[in-house]
């Protein structure tokens, strides 16, 4: 700890922090936990998507309080748990009248971690509605920023054909304490015909690889899909075999000493599966390092090594894991996770090599997943905002104490929040979710 | 066909010097780390092991069950028998024929071989005369009678004893046994310089290669052998003064190992039991063999592998030429030197029963990654050590490739071992 960051700590210092308006964020709800309140349902224009949604979820649910535009909103009598807006049937931009009518009362209706989850059709069909889909996609990002108490909003785009069995994994997700630090994003779910349903326990009998498990967000993701029931094979660099050695032996897995970055990586990995007889089901690249420095002062050792272990070595990794002659490879129906960052998506100074590697892992999901898709494999990643790690704690304080406080919900994630996401896009029951970057990152204020 | 025991692989954690990074950790500590090293390359949390044989040489009385309590500190089922077992510096290769014998007398279906010591954490006792006088004041019934026992104390008293690293019958340290034979046998210092500069240079390669990644597990931050020097060379070891065998010994601290921590696991099984849990099998424990010499009469002390070697060769028809590699420990450089001298002397060799000389070994199958002057020799966690790289070396030749294990010990015993590639 820095002096300054001392004196930030001392009570003198935190009583300074309260009067500037610093005061000690919400404590978020987590977990495979539901809204305590109530769920309220607001379908729509006859919208009946959410409801066989929540009634596939096993939720019980209620009717919304509906805005009459008067002065005082009218108020829900206890707390709400949560409010879906089901706008899946809305088609002109007049529609969206309804959607502030039942926004407005939810708005100091909700308890803390409260969740508001919009359902709406994908961008898709006349001017009108494309931008009537973009609306709600504004109105989500605004009613992020104005929720206290660590509530989130978050807008679902569902593609045509999307039956309750594919979107009840990303509804479950939403409304827990799981997806605490995702808030004001926006993502799309495509139909699948899966026939998976969802449970607590969605990874059982499912093998699953975590690259720089040894600490940090990666030993994090072991534990949760441990939790869920995988078997974890945990990979790090051998100097960093102790602590490896403790989350493999904790999550009951195998740790596998490997630098990603080696020409071999992929086939090392692929015959360490095969030997211990497991069906490969998910990989989640997770390794990654920062070598920050001003473009100024940037040379081509420090931008290629970033490039090299945060984008190219999962590159050649999935070459040799997609080959379906590769014993030990990547199965059918399996999972492709990478780890971006908003530092790519929005920029970020003094880290260019770094920008470029995590902006290029998004379009690399982008560009897999429709090539996939016919063997059933999906292909996503997260991009954590500021999330309180080993890496993280690199930042210089005060800079620190900006970034995680710079969001929605005004704190840094936890390595958990970013492996939950993770948790639900392996889930079998995600399996119309491909292609997708969703943003772990409280809904930080820069990026896209 | 008796069952086969399998080396399925182990794990280490990184050699130091006495007093170094390990200077803190017991040898629960370190065994235990390298028991979870172990657990985590070969998911074993939770499981129950057929039986855990490990040992140290120098032991705190306290821990008087050492592997078995490291077993409950470790990520294995608390269902996991242990004992623990001692043989010098062939505790680990001991351990490792007692885990083996048991899997193919069928009464385990797995186990684990290990072996630690901490020269830093030695055990210290108190003096003889101040023991003596520390029980008569326990049993005084009067304060003043207390106080009459602990006025006998004198300064002198207070000085604490460090165990001997003395045999206890000639009263010559182990360095001074090995200088007789060093000199007896001739062995130059050039050739002793030279042995540890390989030994070093080969320990070195093997690291860079990666050959370590799926033996070795850090500690304490430390990843890799810290006695290994990487840079030495016959030039700078030729600079060192000689550490045993007077002013004109040829004995060095450089071509003698240093007082080193340590600790080293080996995974043994059953086929069936390795196929079962989808293990690989590196090697099959084919044979073993302990010899003693008479070093109070005079014997050279660390040369009993001599003996043990011939039988055990005899025993399995074989001859020097049979093996694709040979680990013979290095307790000194000289010890390695006189026993390839002992091998091709054939008076030497029939002297100890055997029917002519052992034969000449080609030298560059000799500890091709590097040993003990190089790695460091924790005593009871050689063994181990050796085990596990020659059992991985050996499958990465091929089925069927053969080793040849040598440990020499104090007491004048001498522990081999045939592995061979499955
Ligand atoms: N912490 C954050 O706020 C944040 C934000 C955005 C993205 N991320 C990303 O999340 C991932 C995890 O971050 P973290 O904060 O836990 O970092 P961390 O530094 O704590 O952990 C990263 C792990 O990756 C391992 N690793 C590095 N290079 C490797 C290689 N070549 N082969 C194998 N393993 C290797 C490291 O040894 C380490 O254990 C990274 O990809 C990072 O870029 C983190």
């Amino acid at each position: 700890m820095s002096a300054l960051e001392k004196v930030f700590y001392s009570p003198v210092g935190q009583g300074v922090a309260k009067k500037a308006g610093l005061s000690e964020p919400p404590t978020l709800r987590r977990g495979r936990t539901w809204p305590q309140g109530a769920i309220v349902l607001a379908p729509l224009e006859g919208a009946t998507l959410g409801k066989l949604t929540l009634k596939a979820l096993g939720r019980a649910f209620e009717a919304p309080v509906v805005d009459t535009d008067t002065d005082q909103a009218p108020g829900y009598g206890s707390r709400i748990g949560a409010l879906m807006v089901d706008a899946t049937a809305l088609t002109t931009l007049g529609q969206l009248e309804q959607v502030r009518a039942v926004l407005r009362p939810a708005m100091k209706g909700l308890e803390r971690s409260g969740r508001i989850v919009i359902l709406a059709a994908a961008p898709a069909g006349g001017w009108e509605q494309r931008a009537l889909a973009r609306a709600l996609d504004g109105i989500d990002r605004t009613v992020g920023k104005e929720l206290r108490g660590g509530a989130t909003t978050n807008l679902v785009y569902v593609e045509p054909g999307v039956r309750p069995g594919d979107l009840a994994s990303t509804l479950e997700f939403l409304l827990q304490g799981r997806s605490a630090f995702v808030d004001g994003q926006t993502w799309t779910v495509s139909a699948s015909g899966t026939k998976a349903t969802v449970s607590d326990k969605p990874l059982a009998g499912k093998t699953a690889v975590v690259t720089g498990a040894a600490r940090g967000i990666g030993a994090a993701i072991a534990r949760t899909l441990a939790r869920d029931g995988a078997h974890l094979i945990v990979v790090d660099i051998p100097p960093a075999g102790e602590a490896l050695a403790a989350v493999a032996n904790e999550v009951g897995g195998t740790a596998l000493h490997l630098d990603i970055t080696a020409a071999d990586a992929g086939h090392t990995l692929a015959a360490h599966i095969a030997e211990r007889g497991h069906e490969l089901y998910a990989v989640v690249h997770n390794a990654g390092i920062t070598r920050d420095k001003m473009l100024a002062n940037t040379d081509a050792a420090r931008w290629a090594s970033v490039l090299d272990v945060n984008l190219q070595a999962q590159m050649r990794i999935n070459d040799v894991l997609l080959n379906p002659k590769t014993k030990g490879g990547l199965a059918k129906g399996g999972r492709l996770v990478g780890i971006a960052s908003t530092s790519g998506l929005a920029g970020n100074k003094g880290q260019t090599n770094y920008a470029a590697s995590k902006a290029g892992v998004a379009g690399l999901v982008q560009a897999m997943a429709p090539d996939l898709a016919d063997r059933g494999i999906t292909v996503n990643a997260v991009a954590p905002g500021f999330i309180e790690t080993d890496m993280t704690a690199r930042i210089p304080f005060v800079q620190r104490e900006i970034f995680r406080r710079t969001n929605s919900l005004s704190q840094g994630g936890s390595p958990v929040d970013v492996a939950e996401t993770i948790g639900y896009l392996l889930d079998p029951a995600s399996a119309g979710v491909t292609g997708q970057v969703i943003r772990v990152c409280g809904q930080n204020l820069v990026g896209a | 066909m008796s069952p086969e025991a399998v080396i399925v692989g182990g794990n280490r954690i990184p050699f130091t010097k006495a007093g170094g990074r390990y200077a803190q950790a017991s040898n629960h500590d370190m065994l235990t780390a390298a028991l979870d090293g172990l657990v985590a390359r070969y998911g074993l949390a939770g499981e129950r092991v057929g039986e855990v044989a490990g040992g140290a040489v120098l032991k705190h009385s306290r821990d008087f069950n050492l592997t078995r309590e490291a077993v409950l500190s470790s990520a294995l089922s608390p269902l996991t028998p242990a004992c623990d077992v001692q043989q010098a510096c062939g505790t680990s290769l001991e351990t490792t024929v007692y885990i083996a014998n048991k899997i193919r007398l069928g009464q385990i279906p797995s186990g684990i071989a290990s072996g630690v010591d901490s020269a830093s954490d030695a055990p210290i006792a108190v003096s003889e005369p101040l023991r003596r006088i520390l029980l008569k004041a326990n049993a005084a019934k009067t304060v003043q009678q207390r106080i009459a026992a602990f006025s006998k104390i004198r300064p002198q008293h207070l000085a604490p004893a460090a165990p001997s690293v003395k045999e206890p019958r000639t009263g010559l340290s182990m360095g001074q046994h090995q200088a007789r034979t060093t000199e007896s046998w001739g062995i130059t210092r050039e050739a002793q310089d030279e042995l540890a500069a390989t030994s070093h240079a080969n320990l070195a390669a093997a690291w860079d290669g990666g050959f370590f990644d799926d033996l070795v597990t850090p500690y304490l931050g430390v990843t890799k052998d810290t006695i290994l020097r990487p840079d030495t060379s016959v030039e700078k070891l030729g600079a060192l003064k000689p550490a045993f065998g007077g002013p004109e010994g040829t004995m060095t601290a450089g071509n003698s190992t240093a007082l080193s921590d340590g600790a080293a696991a080996v995974l043994l099984a059953s086929r069936e039991w390795a196929e079962e849990h989808h293990l690989p099998m590196l090697a099959k424990v084919v044979d073993a063999e302990v010899a003693a010499v008479d070093h109070p009469s005079g014997a050279d002390l660390l040369l009993a592998p001599v003996a043990a070697t011939g039988r055990i060769l005899e025993r399995n028809g074989l001859t020097v030429g049979d093996f694709d590699l040979v680990e013979i420990h290095e307790a000194f450089a000289s010890t390695v030197l006189a026993t390839l001298a002992a091998w091709e002397s054939e008076e030497y060799c029939t002297g100890l029963g055997l029917s002519g000389a052992i034969g000449t070994l080609d030298r560059s199958k000799l500890n091709v990654n590097g040993s003990s002057l190089a790695v460091g020799h924790p005593f009871a966690a050689t063994g181990a050590r050796i085990v596990a790289s020659l059992a991985k070396m050996l499958h990465q030749r091929g089925p069927g490739s053969r080793g040849l294990i040598s440990v020499c010990a104090a007491g004048g015993l001498g522990v081999v071992a045939i592995l061979e590639a499955v």
